[in-house]
């Protein structure tokens, strides 16, 4: 069956106030909405996104083939969250760059596009802003909330910032903070960003331009520490680019080398090129700061100096866990420490470790046995919520 | 296991208690002990197909594998640590054994007892023992550390564990006398020496 999907938008008049101490005013939020919320609210469950992704969770929109949600593979009907079982809603954060409230719109107080001056979010402000959504929906608990990667960090968060309001996180992929290498390389990222002279400090879009260069070397970045050596070597290997004519009219068979250093050698080569450009004609330079800033923020346990256990004594949640065995980024030893501190409180927890050699991009992929266990998951809750 | 099997191994855990069952298989005997005896607690299982199993159950399941140690569970933190054929396909069975005593209260561990008359008969005929409880030829077998019941008694003496109740299973009854020859199955209840 085949789902359609239409985004929404809320608009919050209230100024939401920042852990950084600045607020959001006048913000709206873009949100989708899956199957039908039952008579008694208990059948809701959030799913949070994590860098690139948005509201646009699954299904397609209208007339528009290939438009499926970044987690269509995961929700849906009949899917493992199913859909006609539960009411699920995806939301865009604040700072993104896909109908939420962003750095390329304009800032109420100053009637200027926001651009560098949109204040740092992190991952706690962003669900102080999805429980403000949940309450404008009339959700006053959800049966669960669930994300992979960054988007873990928040179904993390929910179970600190709000205990009550969850019954079940769903944390897939993710960490409880991110490890010095975690950060630096984010801190390539930006830095390519920063860097590009096309950036103009953030305000680049009054010059009417966008720093593509860094953006695509963000991108590029990335996507290695989203894959795993293994999957780069099946996929790609050593192979070289197909044949090619150059602008003399010198062709070069495939297999042979070109002697450039310049030109595209190697298929992988040739591969992060597109993911970069791809990435750079829709993504905005000013979210991906801020949302690798996110990321490099969360920590629950600095608090706590840096006892996770300690900090997750708040949480009342039932918890399942993720993590693929060639995750590099996420590895499955951060999954093993949430699992630490959970059992250290006594709570009820899941942990399975998912022997895919995909990387961090797993959580994306059908691996049957990961959807299963989800599918079984999401079974046993529909049956506490009688949903 | 049967449910009868597993019914004399729940009788062995006190009610409420918070259980950790090393190597769960299904969950079953965790279902059974959640349902009749209000326990709480977690699996843990290596196969992903034994996860699923349990999560289907509602069973909470942890996927570690134990010959990686028990590093994610604090000392004494668990009331009664199951250890129900389990011990028997571990590399390191005599660490496992002291972790045990170290994360639990108490410990409960079952496992094919060689020194069962049939192994015995089949060893003197000179061939490895293939039966209901040891279904595998010698080339094929999970069950990498094969011990008797004695032998049990003797490691948990050398690890200064503290035996609660020893008997044997055969057919879902207890062995009481001379549970060396006559069980299939060894059943030890113990303490740690600082417990």
């Amino acid at each position: 069956m085949s789902l359609i999907a239409t985004p929404r938008f809320m608009h919050f008049p209230d100024a939401l106030p920042l852990q950084s101490g600045a607020s959001v005013r006048d913000y709206t939020l873009a949100y989708e909405t899956y199957g039908e919320l039952n008579a008694d609210r208990s059948n809701a469950v959030l799913i949070c996104h994590a860098l690139n992704a948005s509201h646009h969770v699954a299904g397609t929109y209208e007339g528009q083939d290939k438009s499926e949600g970044w987690w269509d593979n995961m929700i849906g009907p009949g899917k493992p969250v199913d859909t006609q079982r539960f009411f699920v809603i995806g939301v865009n954060n604040l700072g993104s760059c896909f109908g939420s409230t962003g750095p390329m719109h304009v800032n109420p107080d100053t009637g200027r596009v926001y651009g560098a001056d949109f204040p740092v979010v992190t991952v706690e402000d962003w669900v102080h802003a999805q429980a403000r959504l949940l309450d404008a929906l009339g959700i006053e608990q959800l049966a669960a909330v669930m994300g992979g990667s960054l988007g873990g960090m928040q179904a993390l968060s929910w179970t600190l910032q709000y205990p009550a309001r969850v019954r079940h996180a769903v944390v897939v992929a993710s960490a409880p903070n991110l490890t010095a290498e975690n950060i630096a390389f984010n801190e390539v990222a930006r830095r390519a960003i920063v860097t590009d002279p096309d950036f103009h400090g953030g305000h680049f879009y009054q010059h009417d331009v966008i720093p593509k260069r860094g953006l695509r070397i963000a991108r590029m970045v990335g996507h290695i520490t989203y894959l795993s050596d293994d999957v780069m070597s099946e996929k790609f290997g050593r192979d070289l680019r197909s044949a090619v004519v150059d602008a003399q009219g010198q062709t070069t068979d495939a297999g042979e080398y070109r002697y450039s250093t310049q030109e595209v050698e190697f298929q992988i080569e040739s591969y992060l090129r597109y993911q970069g450009d791809k990435f750079s004609e829709y993504f905005d330079a000013n979210t991906y700061l801020l949302i690798t800033r996110a990321l490099d923020y969360f920590d629950p346990a600095r608090h706590h100096h840096g006892d996770l256990s300690a900090a997750l004594a708040k949480t009342q949640a039932k918890f399942l866990l993720v993590s693929f065995s060639t995750d590099w980024r996420f590895s499955p030893a951060r999954s093993r420490e949430m699992v630490k501190a959970l059992l250290d409180n006594h709570r009820e927890v899941s942990y399975a470790e998912i022997d895919a050699p995909h990387g961090h991009d797993a959580f994306l992929l059908d691996d049957p046995r990961y959807l299963e266990l989800v599918r079984s998951y999401f079974g046993r809750i529909a049956q506490e919520s009688h949903a | 296991m049967s449910d009868a099997i597993i019914r004399q191994l729940a009788e062995r855990v006190p009610m409420g208690s918070r259980v950790l069952d090393l190597g769960c298989g299904d969950g079953a005997l965790l279902a059974y002990l959640q349902q009749h005896r209000a326990c709480t607690g977690y699996g843990v299982e290596l196969s992903d197909a034994n996860v699923l199993a349990c999560v289907k159950r509602g069973v909470p399941v942890l996927q570690l594998n134990l010959d990686q140690g028990l590093s994610l569970f604090a000392d004494q933190s668990f009331d009664v640590v199951l250890q129900i054929d389990t011990l028997q396909h571990l590399r390191n069975a005599e660490t496992m054994l002291q972790e045990t005593a170290r994360v639990g209260r108490m410990g409960i561990v079952a496992f094919p007892n060689f020194a069962h008359w049939p192994n015995r008969l089949s060893i003197l005929k000179g061939r490895m023992p293939v039966t209901r409880r040891l279904p595998y030829q010698w080339y094929d077998t999970p069950n990498i550390r094969v011990g008797t019941f004695d032998d049990f008694e003797v490691l948990a003496h050398k690890n200064g564990l503290q035996v609660l109740e020893a008997f044997g299973l055969q057919d879902a009854h207890e062995v009481r006398w001379m549970p060396n020859w006559r069980a299939g199955t060894a059943v030890f209840k113990f303490k740690g020496a600082g417990a």
